[in-house]
């Protein structure tokens, strides 16, 4: 264990707080991660490969909350395996899935997937073997207990202040209600 | 280890913050307990109550006034053989139920019974709840589209689509309330349940009767909602048998059937501690700040023991009305024993409130207390549940398309309305 994890450790007990988030939480959940997200990809039938994908991010939701973000694991929970997810099962139970099932794979692009694939792999070894100088060599302090308070603020400023993302936010919000209303228009024929 | 176990005895926060396993442990087989159980009186009083309004009588021949009903209906349901369709996706078939159960029993970690009788607190309470109960809509989905049937699938997407519109009215309802909790002199709202709670108390108001009518519009759109997310009369297009036959569970048996019964009951009661918890002060006994000497303190907590009172008087009142015949002895016996069961937990409570009646921090106080918040957490609930029941013998069933209509172009509007307003009045008030 290394150290900066035993001070967050030590500084939790001593805020009244008993550490849940052990390593073995974190490798259970990355287990189940990885393991439905190759799933996800391996399975020929939708629905189950729908299924791993929603086991994938309610795994990657119990991971926010040992990074002591609750509010971004509700969040996950909501948005990607509640709303998103029930959108593609919707859409995914009215395809013929035994025909699809048999259907030829019919895309040719495993050479650029399998470029983009390694060039993560890539960051991810660059990441680990420059690790003490990309990140702070100590754990952060631990906001949980302010956690969402603290997004709101980045988000939306404090006292007239304009936050560190406002801006940011809001386009990211425009972006979506153009989409929203592109997919209003190609449905509706006379709106 | 015992003392481990004795430790949490004195404290004042639930077991999840103070990181007591074992009592979190309890809580939670208590909790579960005592939700089967609430669904298994659910199921009589709703069968009861049905008949009543259709002036009928209702299940009256397994044990007396059919009180033993749901156990028999329960012993049935285990030994029947359970079918697993062959052209169904026996996986996710078998699957199907258990997420609705799992989500429907995931929420009740959060549920505020007190300030201190809950499993654990969540700085994301009510986040945690709405995302939870939103994947219990999967259960549905994937149940429908396993069984390989049509009026499943179609039951199915039936729900899917109604659960997904109207969760975003309650979401936006669920938000002024928040909105509310934020109207302090830090001005820092809460989502955690118990904080929700809280934070009525310390405004001295419920947040039903907030920025009237602004508190009570959002209610009103969340009391609607919450029935359409359960899939209850009149918006269970999704099982309406003279369309759909069962609507998603039309494949089911036995036990897997049952478990989407529990399913649906335990959501029922897990969305009515929402509307308790945002609208109706949670745990908190009428008027605590009006009427706030000990003397009302010890009135009111009277109240258990009378309830149980009342309902063990309506029980030998029963056992006088039975008919005299020698064919209904054993069951003049069994409700008699019954009334006394009321009874005896009558007195208990009585004696409780009695012994626990000083303010001060000696076991029974603190039992008396807990008693006390369970009590009116349990009886507000309790009201929501008869309503869905009410409900169910009054109004025709929408069709889907004025469903559609109504959940987009009515609730949402006007719940984004209440909120936009919501918010302004905060500002201007603060």
């Amino acid at each position: 264990m290394n150290p900066g994890l035993n001070s967050a450790v030590t500084s939790a007990i001593n805020s009244g707080m008993a550490p849940i988030a052990t390593p073995w939480f974190f490798y259970a959940l990355a287990v189940v991660a990885v393991v439905s997200g190759v799933l996800v990809i391996t399975r020929r039938n939708a629905v189950h490969a729908a299924l791993a994908l929603i086991v994938t991010l309610l795994s990657v939701a119990g991971l926010y909350l040992m990074l002591y973000a609750p509010f971004v694991a509700g969040v996950q929970i909501i948005v990607y395996a509640g709303g998103i997810m029930v959108l593609f099962l919707f859409v995914i139970m009215l395809v013929n899935i035994e025909r699809s099932s048999k259907e030829r794979r019919f895309n040719r692009m495993w050479p650029v997937g399998l470029a983009a694939a390694c060039a993560l792999l890539a960051l991810f070894v660059s990441a680990i073997a420059k690790g003490k100088a990309l990140f702070p060599d100590r754990m952060m302090p631990l906001p949980e207990s302010s956690n969402t308070q603290q997004i709101a603020t980045m988000l939306y400023g404090e006292a007239g202040r304009m936050g560190q993302y406002t801006l940011a936010f809001e386009i990211a919000s425009l972006l979506l209600l153009v989409a929203i209303l592109g997919a209003v228009i190609m449905t509706k024929k006379k709106i | 280890m015992p003392n481990f176990i004795t430790s949490y005895l004195g404290s004042t926060v639930t077991p999840g913050e103070a990181g007591n396993q074992f009592w979190a442990l309890i809580y939670v087989l208590i909790i579960f307990a005592g939700v089967s159980v609430a669904v298994i009186a659910m199921n009589w009083i709703e069968r009861k109550a049905l008949a009543h309004f259709q002036v009928r009588l209702g299940p009256m021949r397994v044990g007396p006034h059919g009180l033993l009903q749901p156990f028999a209906d329960a012993l049935k349901l285990m030994l029947k053989e359970d079918i697993i369709p062959a052209e169904a996706d026996q996986f996710v078939f078998w699957v199907a139920p258990l997420i609705g159960l799992l989500t429907a029993f995931t929420v009740y970690t959060v549920i505020p019974f007190g300030p201190s009788q809950a499993v654990s607190d969540m700085n994301i309470g009510i986040l945690f709840m709405l995302g939870v109960s939103s994947l219990g809509v999967l259960g549905i989905v994937v149940a429908g589209w396993a069984s390989n049937s049509h009026y499943p699938l179609i039951g199915a997407l039936r729900s899917s689509a109604q659960m997904v519109s109207y969760e975003v009215a309650m979401g936006l309802a669920v938000v002024s309330a928040i909105l509310m909790t934020s109207l302090n002199e830090k001005g820092i709202g809460t989502l955690s349940m118990i904080g929700i709670v809280q934070a009525q108390q310390q405004q001295g108001i419920w947040f039903i009767f907030k920025f009237f009518p602004l508190g009570l519009i959002a209610f009103a759109i969340f009391a609607i909602a919450m029935i359409a997310e359960t899939n209850r009369a009149p918006f269970d297009l999704a099982e309406a048998e003279s369309e759909l036959t069962a609507g998603y569970h039309t494949e089911y048996s036995g036990l897997r059937w049952s478990l989407f019964m529990l399913a649906e009951y335990a959501a029922m009661i897990a969305v009515s501690s929402i509307a308790v918890t945002l609208w109706l002060g949670g745990w908190m006994r009428p008027f605590p700040n009006l009427l706030h000497a000990s003397a009302w303190d010890f009135i009111f907590s009277l109240f258990p023991g009378l309830t149980f009172l009342g309902l063990a008087a309506i029980t030998f009142v029963g056992v006088a009305r039975m008919p005299a015949d020698s064919f209904f002895k054993i069951q003049r016996i069994g409700l008699a024993v019954f009334a006394a069961l009321l009874g005896f937990i009558a007195l208990l409570l009585l004696v409780i409130a009695i012994a626990g009646r000083s303010a001060d921090t000696s076991l029974a106080a603190r039992f008396r207390e807990g008693i006390d918040y369970v009590y009116w957490f349990v009886l507000k609930v309790a009201v929501f549940m008869y309503l869905f029941i009410w409900y169910r013998a009054t109004w025709p069933r929408y069709r889907f398309d004025q469903l559609m209509k109504i959940g987009w172009k009515v609730m949402l509007p006007i719940s984004l309305g209440v909120l936009v307003v919501t918010a302004v009045v905060g500002v201007i008030v603060s």
